[in-house]
């Protein structure tokens, strides 16, 4: 389960630049909870790959600008 | 917190709580008497109605006291609804699996039923302390 993850995310940020939306715009845009677009942004929950999608589209940017995974 | 985390709380609360009445009932009734041959199976299904009650009481009340949690449920929340669920599962085949041996080797029907009770209320709680620590401490 809690096996922290190695995915990292600028949500907060492009949150920030996107006229600062709330976490709760963000949530009603993907239609998830507040409380999951929280732990997605502190890495405490890893979206599925349809999820992810539609967040980068949320801030029309490519996924990898909203996710990064470091290089091994 | 989600309505999902309040349900879990509410029920690990619940369990505890009819578990530790229950079994101040049947020690209370004990008396003298071994505790095989206390009466159990009334007690244990007023217990088990109370349980079926209170939860849907509570929730009724969490919803209220939240309305615009109440119907909202995620990918997440279904995540760590099947993940705490497949968790406490195995406290549950346990238990029958318990109940069976004790069957065979005939041992009384108070043990029997209580290994059983006694494996839900440990399915249950382990459950929802496996969703609790889900929502809390991160699920990938």
């Amino acid at each position: 389960m809690a096996k922290p993850t190695s995915v990292t995310n600028t949500i907060r940020s492009l949150r920030f630049v996107n006229g600062e939306m709330t976490q709760a715009a963000l949530a009603d845009r993907i239609g998830v909870t507040r409380q999951t677009v929280i732990a997605i942004e502190q890495g405490r929950y890893s979206p599925s790959l349809e999820l992810a999608f539609q967040i980068a589209q949320v801030f029309k940017v490519p996924l990898d600008e909203v996710f990064q995974y470091p290089d091994t | 917190m989600s309505f999902n985390e309040k349900s879990a709380w509410i029920m690990a609360a619940i369990t505890v709580g009819s578990y530790v009445a229950y079994l101040n009932i049947i020690l209370g009734n004990a008396h003298n008497l071994p505790l095989a041959d206390v009466p159990y199976a009334s007690t244990l299904l007023w217990t088990i109605g109370a349980v079926i009650v209170a939860s849907i009481v509570a929730h009724i009340v969490a919803a209220i006291a939240a309305p615009e949690d109440a119907d909202k449920q995620d990918q997440r929340d279904r995540e760590i609804e099947r993940y705490g669920e497949y968790t406490g599962h195995w406290f549950v085949v346990a238990g029958a699996v318990g109940a069976l041996g004790m069957s065979m080797a005939e041992l009384s029907h108070f043990w029997i039923a209580n290994v059983i009770y006694l494996a839900l209320v440990v399915a249950t709680l382990v459950a929802s302390a496996a969703k609790i620590l889900a929502y809390r401490r991160g699920f990938q």
